[in-house]
């Protein structure tokens, strides 16, 4: 599994930062980038799914390995 | 009518009362059919709006005669298309007034601002309020949030709206300003003038918009003397002086961009936050099953957080069609104005599964309480962290506790209660 952000869409709302910080981080105008090239540790699906669910501007998302 | 004595001196203190309860509410015509004659200052709005959004929600977009027409979209989709829509509808004009002030109004940069110099206009403060930064200011909300529950928790009861939701946000950005907490009444008061009496009192609105302006003038003076009054623990550069030294292109910004900015974040993080939180307390009050989920699962509270902005989102902004424009059907002429009510569209079932319940582990939750696209709040995850810790520190000392009197909320576009008389169990 793979998280995407949008840069374009982002708009440093954070949420995702904060409910995975594990799989992103914030750069000094507060706008998420994904860590380790977007690439989601085993057991950290949910955590992924649950930052795309929570992006007010859409600009997370999420790409299943088979899909 | 509206209290027009003249500001007491900074020297009475934090904690001076100040008549906040002022009804400009009840003096407005009442509004006959919501659909066609919304009113967004009006009593039965500022009481209970969710019935009021739920029905707007079934019908086109809601129009207005009054504020010189507007219109009022209720479901997300829709205020999310016009947030979105920076081609067709303005931010200059951010808040609805009954007459709208001649001639180009007062800018308060970024948030009356539009592309393209939008972006440059708050990249100068993100790295401020960036939730690491925000994170260094959680001791010193701990601190206050701390003393002013000593000051009441002895005495069983207090108004968790005037004794504590209020102190904490106005503190907090007096301290990143660089001004003296001492002078909070002021801006309190001020920002009342502004939001709720100013909406239909230009007099009053101006009196209060130049009493900022001041304000800030002086600040900036004793700074260019070497002088300030800041907290001596406070931040370096505050946010007076980073606006000081701010510029654009290489050319430093204007004195209007500058004391624009001030009185922005002062207007926006004062009355907000204390909403927001004073909301929550009165949530936790009504729903003693809530409250006592939060305590005993604390890892609820960033979810819990969300949902409590979600429900009861305080703030609605105002946008002025720049361009003529058709939205569901609905005609938008040039100068129209909108109010982008994220209070309601935060409870549109459509986008929210039971939208009127308050699921504190709600998993999905695209909330637009900080706006949703370019102009979403500079000050969000202050907001949040201030919400947070005033909420722990509550519920860690007062677990128990039922409202004990009228509530009252304000009027304009920031509502939350500003009178909530609990008693503790």
């Amino acid at each position: 599994m793979k998280v995407r952000i949008d840069r374009d869409r982002c708009e440093g709302h954070g949420r995702c930062h904060a409910l995975a910080p594990g799989l992103f981080e914030l750069d000094a105008f507060g706008h998420a980038t994904a860590l380790a090239d977007g690439n989601v540790p085993p057991g950290m699906e949910g955590k992924a799914r649950l930052a795309a669910a929570n992006c007010p501007e859409y600009a997370v998302r999420v790409v299943e390995d088979d899909g | 009518m509206s209290d027009r004595k003249p500001a007491p001196p900074a020297e009475a203190g934090a904690d001076a009362p100040v008549c906040l309860i002022s009804d400009p509410a009840f003096e407005r015509p009442p509004v006959t059919d919501w659909h066609t004659d919304w009113d967004h200052l009006d009593a039965r709005w500022r009481d209970d709006p969710f019935p009021i959004w739920d029905a707007l929600r079934e019908g086109p977009i809601a129009r207005t005669e009054r504020f010189e027409g507007a219109w009022l979209p209720t479901r997300y989709e829709d205020v999310r298309a016009i947030a979105y829509d920076t081609e067709h509808f303005s931010s200059r004009r951010a808040v609805l007034r009954d007459r709208k002030f001649d001639g180009p109004p007062l800018p308060s940069p970024p948030i009356t601002s539009d592309p393209p110099e939008h972006k440059a206009h708050k990249q100068v403060l993100l790295p401020f309020f960036t939730p690491q930064e925000v994170g260094k200011l959680e001791p010193l909300t701990r601190r206050i949030c701390n003393a002013l529950i000593d000051e009441f928790i002895a005495a069983g009861r207090c108004d968790a709206a005037q004794q504590y939701a209020r102190h904490i946000p106005v503190r907090i950005i007096a301290y990143m300003l660089g001004v003296p907490v001492r002078d909070s009444h002021l801006f309190i008061r001020w920002i009342h003038e502004i939001l709720e009496v100013g909406a239909s009192d230009d007099e009053l609105n101006s009196s209060a918009t130049k009493a900022m302006r001041d304000y800030f003038r002086h600040h900036i003076a004793l700074r260019k003397e070497g002088r300030t009054e800041a907290d001596p623990d406070g931040p370096v550069p505050d946010l007076i002086r980073l606006m000081m030294d701010g510029s654009l292109n290489g050319v430093p910004f204007e004195e209007r961009h500058v004391l624009g900015t001030l009185t922005l974040l002062m207007v926006a993080g004062i009355d907000t936050t204390w909403s927001a939180i004073g909301a929550s307390i009165l949530h936790l009050a009504r729903h003693p099953e809530d409250r006592r989920r939060l305590i005993e699962e604390p890892g609820l509270m960033p979810t819990a957080i969300e949902e409590l902005l979600r429900a009861y989102s305080p703030v609605t902004m105002a946008r002025e069609v720049s361009k003529d424009v058709e939205l569901g059907g609905c005609p938008m002429k040039k100068g129209e104005m909108v109010l982008l009510c994220f209070p309601a569209a935060n409870r549109d079932p459509a986008m929210f599964p039971d939208a009127d319940k308050v699921v504190l582990d709600r998993q999905e939750n695209r909330h637009g309480a900080f706006g949703l696209g370019i102009h979403r709040c500079v000050g969000s995850h202050l907001a949040r962290m201030e919400m947070r810790v005033a909420i722990e520190e509550w519920l860690e000392r007062i677990p128990n506790y039922r409202v004990a009197g009228d509530v009252r909320w304000s009027v304009g576009p920031v509502r939350g209660p500003r009178t909530l008389p609990v008693a503790f169990a």
